[in-house]
């Protein structure tokens, strides 16, 4: 049995990165599935509860209210003495990248992170060297697995489930005080941009190389009628504010057109856009991972191409497509 | 305060990753340098001994505030200790092993905890996680062999009560934050752009040379790759996106092509 652990956000709701973890599971093909859920309230177990599964292990304690690496390990190690899966998968969130290392470590075994596909049950496919390799990897025989699942990896749309709610069982876990006090979740300044509704954006990497640049990258922006974005690298650098900062942890976006330029395509950044229509790549490297999910790509040298594009596209603005 | 801060040599950012004939690992002719969120790490330790030397809040009585570099690599990762100890970093280990690299996270946290076996830390800082393995486990490994608390994805780190605890700001998705705090010693795994890295000086690079390096090995520590619980069956290139199309030519032919897809794309 395979025990997916799934994760429910601030409001209540289930992540549907969780649902997509329950679908990995039984795209595994080997055998049951069950959910653990610690916490979270009637509308949590419901949406779990109408997912195809044969069981709930749904933990309990006043202290898992909120978060707390230490809580959900021990809480977790009882509903897998309790459970006895084969398997524990998880969708790869911020939390998971918090507690699951240590789960997998004090049930003697092993993480295998961020999998964004199954070769065989027994061996996960993940990237590695920022996406530029994916390695076929497996657990030591004998030891307990614990498996992380790349959000948007699995397609959840096919989860249904026919008939009654699958059954609950309660399980009063009892975890020490937390070591580790947690206080609000906060956000930063106020976003002054939301580029989640731009109709055009053009996002520039670290291939950019330095913050004057940038004034090339407007350029082309404005020919194009787009906003500008940009990977982390440029934002933590202060090169353009934070709230431009498209990925996991900055804007979800979903363009018509998104034009990438030097961004190398690393999961966290594809994570923000790849909801996008339409992706255009230029990058100097043909092996750079953000051409795995390019409609249109330019290998090479952004400095001879940007310009020369602002050129073409300021040529004839009005110009009829070819 | 007694920070240890560990780095990993990974493959430079720009060096072309090629895959050996066993298929289970890249070819170790490329450049290296630390792996950027290490050097985070790095540069929030000397901000905080800075801060306790400046403040005087080094508690009386109690040893300096130090900080030890720590690599678990093959000799070449000597260079990622020197340029640590350049920065600052009072002192190095160095486990020094050929197989370094076909270990995994567990294996180098075990590596990691046995060789300082017997010293006490305050504060632990790793990198998120590693460019090139991205496993993105290995400190909260080492918190779990230890028995230490542990934050993730932290941007942000004080002191609480001289240094029996510490506060830490924990990234979230999407742009949210959360300060958490604990009891001490305690493990922070440091996420990229926590403050702008210093460079090493002439003067640091100069006194790097005096400063201590001990060196132990992985044979020593007991420590090899049948450790690892996982287990890499096979490397390969993915594949590029189905129907994705190439552009070809010179830059201008390229631009030219691009142009005329774009105004198709968002017709003006
Ligand atoms: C928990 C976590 C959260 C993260 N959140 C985010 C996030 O929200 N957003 C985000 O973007 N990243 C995020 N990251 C970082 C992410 O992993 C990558 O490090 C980052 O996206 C890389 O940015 P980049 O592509 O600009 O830089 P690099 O990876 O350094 O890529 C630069 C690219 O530019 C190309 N290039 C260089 N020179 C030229 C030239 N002259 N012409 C053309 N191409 C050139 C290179 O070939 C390379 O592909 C996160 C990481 C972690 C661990
Ligand atoms: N071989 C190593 N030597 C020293 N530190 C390491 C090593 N491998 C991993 N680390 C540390 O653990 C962090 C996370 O690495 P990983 O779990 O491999 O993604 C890195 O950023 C380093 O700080």
């Amino acid at each position: 049995m395979i025990l997916v652990v799934a994760e429910t956000h601030a409001s209540g709701e289930v992540n549907p990165a969780s649902l997509e973890a329950i679908a990995a599971a039984q795209q595994l093909g080997t055998g049951a599935v069950c959910a653990a859920l610690l916490g979270g309230d009637a509308s949590a177990v419901a949406a779990l509860t109408a997912c195809p599964i044969e069981r709930l292990y749904h933990g309990q304690h006043p202290s898992l209210a909120t978060y707390s690496p230490d809580v959900w390990v021990q809480a977790l190690v009882q509903i897998y003495e309790q459970a006895q899966p084969t398997l524990v998968l998880l969708a790869h969130t911020y939390q998971a990248r918090d507690f699951a290392p240590q789960l997998a470590t004090r049930l003697g075994g092993a993480l295998i992170s961020d999998v964004t596909g199954v070769k065989s049950p027994a061996i996960f496919i993940r990237p590695m060297y920022q996406g530029k390799l994916a390695a076929e990897v497996s657990f030591r025989p004998d030891i307990p697995g614990v498996v992380t699942v790349q959000i948007g990896a699995f397609n959840r749309a096919s989860l249904r489930r026919d008939g009654a709610p699958a059954p609950v069982t309660m399980v009063n876990v009892t975890p020490d005080a937390p070591r580790i006090e947690a206080g609000e979740i906060f956000t930063e300044a106020k976003q002054a941009i939301d580029l989640s509704h731009a109709p055009v954006i053009v996002a520039v990497g670290r291939g950019i190389k330095d913050p004057k640049n940038l004034d090339m990258a407007r350029q082309l922006a404005a020919a194009m009628g787009a906003e500008l974005a940009a990977s982390r690298p440029i934002c933590d650098s202060g090169w353009l504010p934070m709230d431009r900062q498209v990925g996991s942890s900055g804007q979800t976006v979903a363009p018509k057109l998104y034009l990438a330029v030097g961004i190398s395509g690393a999961i966290q950044h594809l994570v923000g856009m790849r909801g996008s229509r339409t992706v255009v790549a230029i990058n100097k490297d043909p092996d750079a991972p953000i051409f795995e999910i390019a409609d249109y790509g330019v290998v090479g040298d952004l400095f001879e191409v940007v310009p020369a594009l602002i050129a073409a596209l300021q040529a004839s603005p009005g110009a009829p497509p070819d | 305060m007694k920070i240890l801060v560990c780095l990993k040599q990974v493959p430079g950012k720009d060096a072309p990753v090629r895959i050996e004939a066993n298929q289970r690992a890249i070819r170790d002719d490329v450049p290296y340098e630390i792996n950027e969120p290490d050097l985070f790490a790095l540069e929030a330790a000397l901000r905080l001994k800075e801060a306790q030397v400046q403040g005087g809040s080094e508690p009386a009585g109690e040893p300096q505030s130090e900080i030890v570099a720590l690599t678990v690599g093959p000799a070449r990762a000597s260079q990622a200790l020197r340029e640590a100890l350049a920065k600052g970093a009072d002192r190095a280990i160095h486990v020094e092993g050929a197989e370094a690299p076909q270990l995994d996270a567990y294996a180098v946290a075990e590596a990691i905890t046995r060789a300082i076996a017997g010293e006490s830390y305050d504060l632990i800082l790793t990198g998120l996680q590693a460019d090139d393995d991205g496993f993105g486990q290995t400190g909260v490994i080492v918190a779990e062999l230890l028995g230490a608390p542990h934050a993730t994805i932290i941007m942000e780190i004080v002191p609480v009560a001289g240094r029996a605890r510490i506060r830490a700001k924990r990234e979230l998705e999407g742009g949210r934050f959360q300060w958490v705090e604990m009891p001490t010693p305690a493990v922070l795994a440091i996420q990229s752009g926590i403050g702008k890295l210093r460079y090493a000086t002439l003067m640091g690079i100069k006194q790097a040379k005096n400063k201590p390096l001990r060196q132990t090995t992985l044979e020593e520590l007991g420590v090899r790759p049948s450790l690892n619980r996982q287990v890499i069956e096979r490397l390969y290139v993915p594949a590029k996106r189905q129907g994705g199309e190439l552009l070809t030519g010179t830059a201008a032919e390229q631009a030219a092509q691009l142009a005329a897809r774009i105004r198709r794309e968002i017709p003006r």
